[in-house]
């Protein structure tokens, strides 16, 4: 399988301090990876390096075949790369269907009235409070709208960034479950950052482990979770 | 009751005219927190613009709508050029530029068209509205004009998918790059209807209070005011604000301090809100869950 995905030596610093060093990841087209690690290993810098948004970054990125580092935020997303951000990055002040028009602002084609439809499809709970300010969902339901307003953009690769974090166990289940269904029915490409190693580690095909800023280990799910030190450390068992 | 009827309407009218210098402060003030103070100096040099057009020859609308170009590229250009630097700089660096625009374009317009006092003509008829004893017809015509610009602009903002990316990268600048908002533009598209506003403002007024490189000094105040009565984060408040402050103004100018101390009742209504209601009287509260 191609990979949608590559970065070669990819580093990012903020200011002086050197968070990600040379880190090389692929994600194959059409497929789940995880990025596990512990606070501060470097996970969203890396989702941040590859949307060139708030770090200084080196090495080399392609995407479909072509080279995205440098290029500014702004076009990258026209590219095709959603970013559901760490924190969810709402839009608080305004409803919950302005956040998903945002969503689609970059798009032309006609289908995006359709769309509406399809995102309400996933999260009958956004159709219900689409006139409502975005601010006053619950978390859960913040969650959903990022995603949701990501997906409006019909990404070719969905970048993650804890969608699991601060959620009640029921509500990941549901967002996870319907991530899944997103992959496999529409081939949306996934990069998924999780503290939640579990869970991730359910969905994804592959995964990297970082430390420190660094790939410390990489494989398929069955073997990361063999690992003897990952299971202590990242696994609880 | 008749003196008192006409008081109030003649203030609903210059209150229009404050009400859209609010709008254009807040405009700015919403996307960047910074207070334009030479927003009433921009003003003044578009109707100006506007002026030597109409001595020249051409038709009073065409004048106002090259004029309104003139004022959105200003806009533009001051934002991409003079004030982009300096989003990073301290609130006293963002200060002093502000202050050193308002003088330069200032002396501009005295240097260029010189300090004499002109006339400025109105679109509207000279005489009485329909007879009518409360209003002329320049202060109808004056306040249909505002009342059509703040509508146009609230309409922007609320339908159109740039008036959308508009108010989202004023909100959250980093999740409208994530959205492909060219958040840069945006600030500088809001640059561009501030000028414009103030270029209606300015023409609005000119009639009026003559045109002199100075015209718009106490209106840019009153404007000032309006907007913090309102609260400055909320352009429905702010443009309350300004009708508010605009009839406020008039009565008191008429009863209370009469006409030489007119001027003071803005800076009361700025120092009394700062210390009594910070926010404004409509400063928008977010609710948030975290």
């Amino acid at each position: 399988m191609s990979a949608i995905l590559e970065t070669r030596g990819l580093s990012a610093a903020y200011g002086p301090t050197a968070v990600l060093k040379s880190v090389d990841l692929s994600v194959p087209q059409g497929g789940i990876v995880t990025l596990l690690g512990a606070n501060g290993a470097g996970k969203t810098t890396t989702l941040r390096a590859l949307c060139n948004m708030m770090v200084r970054v080196s090495g080399e990125i392609r995407f479909d075949h072509q080279r995205i580092d440098g290029k500014a935020t702004e076009d990258i997303v026209r590219l095709g790369i959603a970013h559901v951000p760490d924190g969810r990055g709402t839009f608080v002040s305004l409803s919950v269907e302005e956040n998903l028009r945002l969503g689609a602002y970059t798009r032309r084609d006609r289908q995006v009235a359709q769309d509406f439809e399809r995102i309400y499809g996933y999260f009958p709970r956004l159709k219900e409070r689409r006139r409502q300010q975005a601010g006053t969902l619950s978390g859960g339901e913040q969650q959903m709208l990022a995603i949701s307003r990501a997906l409006m953009l019909r990404p070719k690769l969905l970048l993650l960034d804890e969608p699991s974090f601060g959620l009640a166990p029921l509500v990941v289940q549901e967002i996870f479950r319907i991530l899944r269904g997103i992959n496999e029915q529409e081939g949306v490409s996934m990069l998924l950052v999780e503290q939640n190693a579990n869970i991730a580690l359910e969905l994804a095909g592959y995964a990297y482990l970082l430390e420190t800023g660094r790939v410390v280990l990489d494989g398929p799910p069955s073997t990361i979770s063999s690992d003897e030190s990952v299971r202590r450390s990242y696994l609880g068992y | 009751m008749l003196a008192f009827l006409h008081q109030v309407l003649s203030g609903l009218a210059t209150g229009g005219i404050y009400a859209s210098v609010a709008l254009a402060l807040v405009m700015i003030y919403q996307a960047t927190h910074q207070v334009n103070f030479a927003q009433g100096e921009m003003a003044t040099f578009s109707t100006y613009m506007a002026w030597k057009m109409i001595d020249s020859g051409f038709p009073y609308w065409a004048a106002f709508l090259l004029t309104l170009v003139f004022a959105f590229v200003v806009g533009v250009t001051i934002e991409r050029v003079i004030v982009r630097p300096f989003y990073k700089a301290p609130v006293l660096s963002v200060v002093a530029v502000f202050i050193g625009l308002l003088l330069i374009i200032n002396s501009l317009s005295g240097a260029i068209f010189d300090y004499t006092i002109k006339p400025f003509p109105s679109p509207f008829p000279s005489d009485a509205w329909y007879g009518s004893p409360y209003l002329s017809s320049h202060e109808v015509g004056m306040i249909f004009v505002t009342l059509m610009v703040l509508a146009l602009i609230f309409a922007f903002f609320r339908f159109t998918p740039l008036g959308l990316a508009m108010r989202a990268a004023a909100e959250n600048p980093v999740s409208s790059r994530l959205v492909g908002v060219r958040v840069g533009w945006m600030l500088a598209l809001g640059w561009g209807l501030a000028g414009m506003i103030g270029a209606v403002a300015g023409m609005m007024t000119a009639p009026i209070v003559y045109l002199d490189p100075y015209m718009m000094f106490s209106v840019l105040l009153y404007g000032f005011a309006g907007a913090l009565l309102g609260g400055i984060d909320n352009p429905w408040g702010a443009v309350l604000g300004g009708f508010i402050v605009g009839v406020l103004q008039n009565l008191a100018g008429a009863y209370v301090v009469g006409t030489e101390l007119m001027v003071t009742v803005a800076l009361v209504i700025i120092v009394g809100i700062l210390v009594i209601k910070p926010s404004g009287l409509f400063g928008r509260t977010i609710v948030t869950r975290v």
